[in-house]
């Protein structure tokens, strides 16, 4: 055991060398992400070799401070974000030795973008329901199915996919979770259009897909537990995020207020009102973060994507409501076109009628609402569960529609 | 700013919370509290006597005045528990007067009154508010007699008049509003018991017909209309303590009954329309604490106090009313009943929402302080 002070020494050593060999500011991104990669500063926590230094995954905060401030290229966390933030710590849970070798470098330096398929036309908030079929041959697989809501799918090497392999046991159980070529022979994408008019998300359909069996990650059978970790990590990759005060669609709600000119002390008491909700829960996030850290979480660590989602619907349909007769148009207009996450996309501003339409998704998305309510009613407040009548049943005499 | 407390509580302050908790749910009988709702001056006397014992009344007072010179989390944390319970003490008042008196006296003033208040010997209030609207509409008359002044007008909604022994009574000098400490024994004072919604905490009409008071009454300290704001500042601070409290109760109370009733052969909280209902409880909760408590480190930063505290005054006055009237739909018939406590929380949560200035005066304040 090496003491946390010898931990902090061992990083701040590794960070400092890391930036003396590669100037961030003159190298190239690729080239510095694979020096960070090899000096373990990728993801701190993971093993050496596996892109970690073997310490505390809190030194993760530490690594990512010191190379914002060096100026160093860290927006391949976003654009990867399938990979770097969730496809990462599958591989570390679940992964063999060969699978992280072959696969976590070039996911961290961009050279491989990942996507992660679970959602079908079938299966959206019951995902263990999921009836993409995987089909034993000698030491392939052949996947047949559709996914459906796979962001980043048209630019992906590598997708992570949950398949049917026993469809004669109960839903949970024959599952079996893999990693497909996106390039392969037989999966076709088609991008997904939106509310916007935008596709950020695609369909994939499966057709004789052959996948070789050391793609397969962890047991057969064990799809759904390696699933669960994808999305935990979902969660903290997502979730957890504490902006500024007045950052995000509540600071377009105020400019919006102080740009209209309007003094209708109704509008500003209301906008106010959003205002303390939305900084209510920005202190609910600091909290949690201080419990967490203080080893004493509590249920205000659940909350955030539930309140998030109601709120930013809430601030946003209010923006457009004050634009006035502005609010009937939408400046940017209706073109039918793919999201290229390049790095000016992310950092692209929406304007108020965008946002008060992508924001409908926010409580489909990542989980529906009425879901992490039967979460937080479970799992924090322990109220009993609805009934199930498909539990034990084996999957092929569930009825779907 | 740096310095400002973290979320999580000390050992010492867990320790001030579960005591207080032990002893609350030891001391006070919901069952009579339910019939001291039925006089028009409520006052738990073995809660009020343990608080005093504990020396929990004067926390936030300084040392040198008789209190514990504590910061005002552990203040905080006294509401907290007391509006788990719906105790009927007059801390909130004894809180008002003696930040109204740490605001505006002189030394000697302090020192003179401030321990008698700290110990619980001396129940004190604030009387400020002659309408139902606008603190700061004063007619309350002080004029200048050959010794001290005279005192004339009524003040309305003044929260345990019933009970008090000392007012700290807003009244208009003629060169703007002072405050004076008025004995509630002096001649000339009159106290009518108001029946308030929340009966749990009285209220009362306070007239004084020409009551002579000495020069040292008059809190000459600092300008007196900040310090009439500072107390209310501060008292809804306080009150949104224990509507966190009382709204972390409901949540309990309706947990549990959703657990235990049963229809139509399950228990009622597996019906996804009483569970959502009980886990928006619990969002709406949580960030009330937050923004409680961060209004509770706040007091000692004068900037951010400016907002913490409408903003504690908006989100725990909307989660305790949305938590409170939602219990009573998930208890069902029981929980409209006189029987069930539940009653007490809500007039709770709609009377302290409206007392010391309503959530709209401080959400004017907040849309001031943040710029909108």
């Amino acid at each position: 055991m090496t003491s946390r002070n010898d931990d902090a020494a061992t990083v701040d050593e590794a960070i400092s060398e890391l930036l003396a060999d590669h100037p961030p500011t003159t190298t190239d991104p690729k080239d510095f992400w694979g020096a960070q990669f090899d000096a373990g500063l990728a993801w701190v926590d993971f093993p050496l070799g596996d892109g970690g230094l073997g310490v505390s995954p809190s030194f993760r905060e530490v690594v990512s401070r010191h190379l914002n401030e060096a100026g160093a290229p860290t927006w391949n966390t976003t654009a990867n974000l399938l990979g770097i933030g969730m496809g990462a710590g599958v591989l570390a849970a679940h992964g063999t030795d060969e699978q992280r070798r072959r696969w976590l470098r070039p996911m961290f330096t961009m050279d491989e973008i990942w996507c992660q398929m679970f959602s079908e036309p079938g299966a959206g908030s019951d995902v263990a329901s999921l009836a993409t079929r995987a089909v034993r041959d000698g030491d392939e697989w052949i996947l047949n199915g559709q996914k459906v809501w796979t962001t980043l799918a048209h630019l992906a090497k590598w997708g992570m996919v949950v398949t049917r392999s026993d469809p004669d046991q109960p839903k949970h159980r024959g599952m079996t979770y893999f990693m497909v070529d996106m390039e392969a022979e037989g999966v076709e994408i088609r991008p997904l259009y939106q509310i916007t008019g935008e596709a950020e998300f695609n369909e994939v359909f499966f057709d004789d897909v052959r996948v070789p069996d050391d793609q397969r990650i962890d047991d057969v059978g064990a799809g759904w537990r390696v699933a669960m970790t994808t999305l935990m990590n979902e969660r903290v990759a997502i979730g957890g995020r504490t902006g500024p005060r007045n950052d995000g669609a509540i600071g377009v709600a105020i400019s919006t207020w102080n740009e209209s000119g309007s003094r209708d002390g109704a509008t500003r008491r209301e906008l106010t009102r959003l205002w303390g909700e939305v900084e209510a829960m920005r202190l609910t996030t600091l909290r949690a973060a201080e419990n967490m850290q203080a080893g004493v979480p509590g249920p205000e660590g659940s909350t955030s994507k539930l309140a998030w989602a109601d709120l930013n619907k809430a601030v946003t349909a209010f923006t457009v409501a004050m634009q006035g007769l502005e609010g009937a148009t939408i400046p940017e207009g209706y073109t039918l076109e793919p999201t290229t996450y390049d790095t000016r996309e992310i950092e692209r501003v929406m304007s108020p009628q965008r946002a008060f339409l992508r924001a409908r998704a926010n409580s489909i998305e990542g989980g529906t609402s009425e879901i992490l309510r039967n979460i937080l009613g479970e799992r924090v407040l322990g109220l009993p569960g609805e009934p199930r009548v498909d539990k034990d049943l084996p999957w092929s005499e569930v009825p779907r529609g | 700013m740096a310095d400002r407390p973290t979320f999580v509580r000390t050992d010492e302050q867990t320790m001030l919370a579960d005591t207080l908790r032990e002893f609350l749910e030891s001391t006070v009988d919901p069952d009579a509290v339910r019939e001291q709702s039925l006089t028009n001056s409520a006052i738990d006397r073995d809660a009020w006597e343990g608080l005093k014992q504990m020396g929990l009344l004067g926390l936030h007072v300084p040392e040198e005045y008789g209190g514990a010179g504590f910061s005002f989390v552990e203040t905080a944390i006294v509401f907290e528990e007391l509006g788990r319970r719906v105790v009927p003490v007059p801390l909130l008042s004894s809180l008002l007067a003696s930040t109204a008196i740490l605001a505006a006296g002189s030394a000697e003033q302090k020192s003179r009154l401030l321990p008698s208040i700290s110990s619980g010997e001396t129940i004190a209030t604030l009387a400020v508010f002659e309408n139902a609207y606008d603190a700061f509409d004063i007619h309350c008359a002080a004029k200048r007699v050959d010794v001290g002044w005279e005192l004339k007008g009524t003040k309305k909604y003044v929260t345990d008049a019933p009970n008090a022994d000392v007012f700290v009574v807003a009244a208009d000098t003629g060169s703007g509003v002072g405050l004076f400490v008025i004995d509630g024994s002096a001649e000339g004072v009159s106290v009518k018991p108001t029946p308030s919604l929340d009966a749990t905490r009285p209220l009362g009409e306070l007239t004084l017909d020409g009551v002579r008071t000495a020069d040292d009454s008059y809190l000459g300290g600092s300008p007196n209309p900040e310090a009439i704001e500072s107390a209310l500042d501060v008292g809804v601070v306080a009150l949104a303590q224990e509507q966190i409290g009382g709204a972390q109760m409901c949540l309990e109370i309706s947990v549990e009954y959703a657990k235990n009733r049963f229809q139509f052969g399950r228990a009622i909280g597996s019906f996804q329309a009483v569970k959502h209902m009980c886990a928006d409880m619990l969002v709406s909760v949580e960030h009330a604490k937050s923004a409680a408590w961060h209004a509770a480190r706040s007091m000692d930063d004068p900037d951010e106090f400016r907002i913490a505290a409408p903003l504690a005054r908006s989100v725990c006055s909307d989660a305790y009313l949305s938590a409170a009237g939602d219990t009573i739909q998930i208890l069902g018939g029981i929980g409209f009943t006189w029987e069930h406590d539940a009653h007490l929380y809500f007039k709770r949560a709609k009377s302290s929402s409206l007392l010391l200035g309503s959530v709209g005066y401080y959400r004017d304040r907040l849309a001031d302080a943040i710029g909108v």
